[in-house]
């Protein structure tokens, strides 16, 4: 029962990544391409939660909350860039 | 030199000693000692970037607000979700919303909170801090909307703060 | 672990999923960029948070203890959401990106 509804979400997961990339790609301008990246991220953090759920060792949980933090600085860092044209002043 | 050791902000402090103590594998001398360091450190450096101390009148009122947000998350996600998948043009709207809160951080926490509920996300404060402006998913009228963050949101936080 | 926990953490998981999944279907299907924002902002956000849930409840049932990290993560999640959601749309008006054309009142520009 829970195996397989781990791999629905993982596939549901992994779909939606793919629609981000689809997202990245397209455009058709800059801030589009930066919020796909965003929800790419944040895609990503559920991809490793849902890993170390099938695995069942939470040693990965360091790596999402590493990569939460990291993701939010560069979202910001990207959105200050296209704002000001330079990340920091 | 001793007033340099103190806690500009003892509640920052307290904030990131907590999460120190969370961050690290159990509690322990190691860990007591970063924690303190690190609350000391971090509000020092970032000194300047706080505008002034914030002024809480009722802080209590906090987590009775943050549950309703929580419930209100979840509500918003179900209604943008019916949106995304039903086939109908959305009407965005971009509202200017009049803001009655004067304190900074109050006005941050609106801009979240708008952000994170029922089709609305926050875009921009005007420079005198009066007017906020919201884009809508969908909507009928401006009004109706400006009433709704008003009387849910606003309310409660301008009686938090002064 | 118990029957019931098992279908707790399943419709969790399931129901964090779809989340997921519909805000990136948004992301990809809704018109222009100020409408795009909504999906992830709010959908993306709770289906995490329903993830890191499920995981809470399944490793606490595994004898691991309350997960720290998850809780962090979701806090941390939910309180940067609107604030990177805020900076994008600041840099989209700033550099002119047209909201779709029924839209209703103008993006100002100071």
């Amino acid at each position: 029962m829970m195996t397989i509804a781990l791999y629905a979400t993982i596939a549901m997961v992994t779909l939606a990544a793919l629609l981000n990339v689809y997202r990245l790609i397209k455009g058709p301008d800059a801030p589009d391409r930066v919020l796909a990246l965003d929800t790419l991220y944040v895609n990503a953090i559920a991809l490793i939660i849902l890993l170390s759920i099938t695995l069942g060792t939470r040693m990965y949980l360091e790596s999402a909350l590493l990569l939460a933090v990291m993701g939010f600085v560069g979202t910001v860092a990207m959105a200050k860039y296209l704002k000001r044209g330079s990340v920091i002043e | 030199m001793l007033d340099r050791l103190s806690f500009p902000q003892p509640w920052l402090s307290l904030i990131l000693f907590t999460t120190w103590q969370f961050l690290s594998e159990g509690i322990s001398g190691a860990s007591v000692v970063m924690g303190l360091l690190l609350a000391w450190l971090i509000p020092q450096i970032t000194r300047g970037f706080w505008p002034e101390r914030p002024a809480f009148i009722k802080p209590w009122r906090m987590p009775m607000y943050l549950l309703i947000l929580l419930w209100d998350i979840v509500v918003a996600s179900f209604s943008v979700a019916r949106l995304i998948l039903s086939p109908r043009k959305p009407r965005p709207v971009f509202v200017s919303y009049p803001l009655q809160v004067e304190h900074p951080l109050a006005i941050s926490i609106l801009a979240s909170t708008i952000s994170l509920t029922p089709g609305t996300v926050s875009a921009d404060v005007s420079d005198d801090q009066k007017l906020l402006l919201i884009h809508t998913l969908d909507a009928e009228d401006d009004q109706s909307v400006i009433d709704a963050i008003h009387n849910r949101y606003e309310k409660p936080l301008l009686e938090m703060f002064r | 672990m118990s029957t019931f926990v098992e279908y707790a953490i399943s419709a969790l998981l399931v129901i964090g999923g779809a989340f997921t999944l519909i805000g990136a279907i948004g992301l990809a299907r809704l018109p222009d960029f100020f409408t795009r924002l909504h999906g992830p902002t709010k959908a993306t956000t709770l289906g995490v948070g329903a993830i890191m849930l499920s995981s809470v409840v399944y490793f606490s049932s595994a004898g691991h203890g309350i997960g720290i990290s998850e809780i962090l993560i979701t806090v941390f999640l939910l309180m940067t959401a609107p604030v990177s959601a805020n900076m994008l749309a600041k840099a989209a008006m700033h550099m002119g990106v047209k909201p779709m054309e029924n839209t209703r009142g103008n993006p100002w520009e100071q």
